[in-house]
Formats: structure tokens, C-alpha cells, sequence
């Protein structure tokens, strides 16, 4: 392999990891309170709130079940609105973000409704407020469930960044486009396959271990 | 210090769809009582005990806690007053993802007490109730007896007026059940700790409990001393959670039980010093025939002695077995002739 082309696989690797790694923060970021509220306004929940619930879930609904090469497209006036530029790395964290948020919000979801109720109740018969329970019982019990659930949401973010190189974000999802499938250097097609063969094997290795670390049950 | 009972409940209510969980309950517990809340499965214990914190509301009646009425109190306002009750679970309910000491100091961390005071009396109660090495091991890493100790630790540590325990020992293995039970009643002995237990466990009622309340279909059907409930039970419902304790007539001797026959089959209960009179020769005094004891055991409540014996009285002869149940009677609590029986079982 030449030296250009190293070079060039490893600005993608970083352009990657830059798309993942902001748009997975910032998924985390919107989407754990938004599955704290989707679960606690929830009928029975500790801040109860049918209707908001409701239409929350609606939205989320909505966003996942647009496919993502779509939104990418459909957000790009937002995207401007934003960061300016409809290409671009930045102008790429915003779909992806759009598209991440609601997953990890239900994957979220998921972990915080599996701690039981009786737990939820024993804090209550303590005397806690509804913030105490969710900082001191809802989050570290579901917090490896959740762990685990961030780490599926960057693998997917790996794979959804790739397909964002389509509108000129770069990393290495768009290398493998221009140089793997449009010049059929199946080199780099190769290469680029098994760079994120290795990120998404560390990633995920990484994932299991901190949510293995977390769960004391 | 106010004089008002602990707990009140006031013509309580409780209806999930139709059928009443709680049909006007009226009841009131004291300063430094044990009380032992019994009944089946489903008979409206788990209501009763979540209407004293508020985790549930009854639609008729009054509950007070400690002189106050809870009853028409939000979410916000009932904070206060759960600070000041503790409460054990029978499945511990700890949190997996604290330590044991964390589980321990989060009533003091809601109640907001600064961390280092925290420390301190979580290790004063790790020791009281014997886990102080174990303050930094998980909660999964300890028993059934060590967690729900942990849980009696955690219920301690708002200094509460009341100790609320809902089946706390129903998950244990009898020898941990014991020592839990010793663990609450020196709890009540040392801190003076009103204690409501609520169980389906005769057993655990009847080690430490100094009055009973027996529950039934959301209706309280007996109430009184434990020892005198244990006794002479008036209810069906106590008489068959009792029945499990006291013992039965074995099945070969069942068998043989006939209308007529060598001699009668007497079942007597007894209570108290009566107990331990000289019963049998009480009987061949009256009928000039040796008794023999069949059957039977006694036990204790909290000191005081009760139970049941089988006797064939050595006659079958009316007259004689007339005179020996006159002569029984004033000492015994139930006296019933079950039939007869060879002479020679």
C-alpha cells in the first residue's frame, strides 16, 4: 500500500471516528433523558403523563421508521440552519444525531423499565423525591443495560456514517465509495472493510467489558 | 414525647375494581408495641401496609401517623412522613448497583445528611446487626439472611417511629428466619421501635409479636395478645393459620377411632399453668383407670405454654368418662371426645 493511500485511510478512519463519536455523544445526550421522560411519564410511572407520553412516543416512532439514507436528504435545510454547510463532517452529525437519538432512546428505554417496580417503591417508602429515585435507583440499576445499549448505538452509527459519506462527509464509508467501488481498487475496499471490522470488534469488546464491569447483580 | 398511638387506622377503605381489599378497618398501634399482622394470601396485608406510607390510598377513612392524618397528603407532602418509617421487604429490595453501605446510607442521603456523618452511622448500624465487615461488598455477593439484614440496617438509618416489615422472612430458610426475628426484637427491646409485621407465618407471629391482628378478606376478624389469640382462637380464619402448629392425631390412630370401644379418645386443649397440672392423674383420679397419652405436644408463647394431648382415658364407660371431663374442664381451654380406641394402641 502506498503512503498516500495510508495516509488517506487514516484521515478517514479519524473523519469516522469524529462522526461517530459526536453524533454518539450526542445521542446519548438527547436520547437518555429522552427515554428517562418516555418511561417515567408512562401510565404508573413517577412523573405520569399519558398524553405527553403519547405523543412522545409518537415522534420517536416517526424518526426511526424513516430510513436513514431518506433522512439524510429530508433533514439537509435543518442541517444548513445549523452548521451552515449541507456538506461536510459537520454538516453529517446532524442526520446522524437525528437518526441515533430516537434508537438509543428505545434501547435506553428498554434497560430503564427492567428495573423493577418493588425497587422503585422501596425508594419511595424512604421518602425520596421523584428526582432522587431516577439519579439514585432508575439510572445506576439500568446503567449497564444501558452501556451495553450505547455501545449497539455507535456500532450502528459506525455503519450509518458510512452511508453519510453520500453527501460528502467523508471518512471511510466515502473512501470505500470512491477509490473501493467506483474505481474497483479492491485494495482499499479490503482495507477499509477490515479497519472497521477491527473498530466495530473494539467498540463493541470495550462495550461488553465496561457493562460487565458496572453489573453487580 | 406524644402520648397518641403510632398508627391509626380510622374506618379504612381500600377497593380495587369491586371487591373491597380493605373493608373498614379500624385499628391503632402503640408506642413500642410489636404487632403481628397476619392472614392468607390476598386477604389485604400487602394494601394495609402500603396505606400507612402513602404508596397507597385508601377511598374511606383516616390512617395517622403519629397523631397525623396522611390520608389527604400529595406525593411532595408524604415525603416527610416516610422519612419516619422504615420499611423491610421480603425480597430485600436492595439496590444491586450500590455498595452495602450506600444501600444503607441512602435514607440518610434522601433525608440529607452531610456524607461524612453518613459513614459513621452506617458503620454504628453494620455493626448492630452483625454485617460491619461486609460495608463494601455488592449486595449480590451476600445470603438471603445477610441481605435482609442489610435491609433492617437501611430501615434503621432514618432513626424511624416505625418499622414496617411485609413478609420480611417469608423468603428465608427457617434457622435465618430465627435469627432475623431475634435481630427485630432486640431491634424493638434496644430502640424501643414500634413494629408492625405483616406474614402469613403463625410461626413468626408467635416468636415475637405481642399482640396479633388476623386479617380476612380485607376485614380484621380477631385481634388481641398473641397469647391469648394462640390459645383460644374465636375466628375460623386464626383457628386454621393455627392449625398448622398445633398437632394432629396421627393417621394409624385416625384409622382406629370407632363409635364404640375399649376406651375414649379425648382431645384437650390447654393454656397457660394449666399445662403443666398433673393432668393424667387428674383423670385416673376421676376414673379409676390410668390415662395414657396418646399424643400431643406443648409449646410456648413468648413463656407462656399451650397446646393439645391426645389421651385414651383407660375406660369407655360413661359415667367414668363423664367424670373425668368434669374433673378436666375448669383447667383445659377445648375438651372434645373424638371416639374410641382399642386398648391395646
Amino acid at each position: 500500500m502506498s503512503p498516500a493511500m495510508f495516509d488517506l485511510l487514516l484521515r478517514g478512519l479519524k473523519e469516522t471516528l469524529i462522526m461517530t463519536g459526536v453524533s454518539g455523544l450526542l445521542s446519548f445526550l438527547i436520547g437518555l433523558p429522552l427515554a428517562l421522560v418516555l418511561v417515567t411519564t408512562d401510565r404508573g410511572g413517577i412523573f405520569e403523563a399519558v398524553t405527553l407520553n403519547r405523543v412522545l412516543g409518537l415522534v420517536v416512532n416517526g424518526l426511526r421508521s424513516v430510513p436513514f439514507i431518506i433522512l439524510l436528504v429530508a433533514v439537509i435545510p435543518l442541517t444548513r440552519l445549523i452548521v451552515g454547510s449541507a456538506i461536510g463532517i459537520a454538516a453529517a452529525i446532524v442526520p446522524l444525531t437525528i437518526a441515533a437519538a430516537p434508537y438509543f432512546a428505545r434501547v435506553a428505554e428498554v434497560s430503564l423499565r427492567e428495573v423493577e417496580r418493588p425497587l422503585i417503591d422501596a425508594a419511595r417508602a424512604m421518602g425520596a423525591t421523584r428526582w432522587t429515585i431516577v439519579r439514585e435507583v432508575l439510572i445506576p440499576e439500568a446503567l449497564p443495560g444501558i452501556v451495553s445499549g450505547f455501545t449497539v448505538t455507535l456500532v450502528t452509527l459506525v455503519g450509518a456514517s458510512a452511508m453519510a459519506g453520500a453527501v460528502g462527509a467523508g471518512g471511510l464509508g466515502d473512501i470505500a465509495i470512491r477509490y473501493g467501488y467506483q474505481r474497483f481498487e479492491t485494495e482499499v475496499m479490503v482495507a477499509v472493510v477490515a479497519i472497521l471490522v477491527v473498530l466495530v470488534c473494539g467498540m463493541q469488546w470495550l462495550g461488553d467489558r465496561l457493562a460487565r464491569a458496572l453489573d453487580h447483580h | 414525647m406524644t402520648q397518641h398511638p403510632v398508627v391509626v387506622l380510622d374506618h379504612v377503605t381500600r377497593r380495587f375494581s369491586a371487591a373491597p381489599a380493605l373493608d373498614d378497618i379500624t385499628l391503632s398501634i402503640d408506642r413500642g408495641e410489636i404487632v403481628g399482622l397476619i392472614g392468607r394470601s390476598g386477604a389485604g396485608k400487602s394494601t394495609l401496609i402500603r396505606c400507612l406510607n402513602g404508596l397507597d390510598k385508601p377511598q374511606a377513612g383516616r390512617v395517622l401517623i403519629d397523631g397525623q392524618d396522611i390520608t389527604p397528603l400529595g406525593e411532595n407532602a408524604l415525603q416527610p412522613v416516610r422519612r419516619r418509617i422504615g420499611m423491610i421487604f421480603q425480597h430485600f429490595n436492595l439496590l444491586s448497583a450500590k455498595t452495602v453501605a450506600d444501600n444503607v446510607a441512602l435514607p440518610m442521603k434522601i433525608a440529607g445528611r452531610p456524607a461524612a456523618k453518613r459513614r459513621k452511622r452506617v458503620l454504628e448500624l453494620l455493626d448492630m446487626v452483625g454485617l460491619a465487615d461486609k460495608a463494601d461488598v455488592w449486595p449480590s455477593q451476600l445470603s438471603g439472611g445477610q441481605k435482609q439484614r442489610v435491609g433492617i440496617a437501611r430501615a434503621l438509618a432514618s432513626d424511624p417511629l416505625l418499622l414496617l416489615s411485609d413478609e420480611a422472612t417469608s423468603a428465608l430458610d427457617p434457622e435465618t428466619t430465627q435469627s432475623i426475628l431475634d435481630l427485630l426484637a432486640k431491634v424493638n427491646r434496644d430502640l424501643g421501635l414500634t413494629v408492625l409485621m405483616i406474614t402469613h407465618e403463625i410461626e413468626v407471629v408467635r416468636q415475637i409479636a405481642s399482640r396479633v391482628i388476623v386479617l380476612d378478606r380485607g376485614r380484621v376478624v380477631e385481634e388481641g395478645p398473641v397469647a391469648r389469640v394462640m390459645a383460644s382462637p374465636q375466628a375460623d380464619t386464626t383457628r386454621s393459620l393455627l392449625r398448622g402448629l398445633s398437632p394432629t392425631l396421627p393417621r394409624d390412630l385416625a384409622a382406629l377411632l370407632a363409635p364404640a370401644g375399649d376406651q375414649a379418645l379425648v382431645r384437650l386443649d390447654v393454656h397457660g399453668p394449666d399445662a403443666r397440672r398433673p393432668l393424667l392423674d387428674m383423670i385416673a383420679q376421676a376414673t379409676g383407670h390410668p390415662a395414657r397419652l396418646l399424643h400431643g405436644g406443648l409449646n410456648d408463647v413468648q413463656g407462656i405454654p399451650y397446646g393439645r394431648l391426645f389421651i385414651a382415658l383407660g375406660t369407655a364407660n360413661p359415667q367414668k368418662v363423664q367424670a373425668a371431663l368434669a374433673a378436666l374442664t375448669p383447667h383445659t381451654t377445648a375438651i372434645e371426645v373424638l371416639g374410641h380406641v382399642p386398648r391395646d394402641v
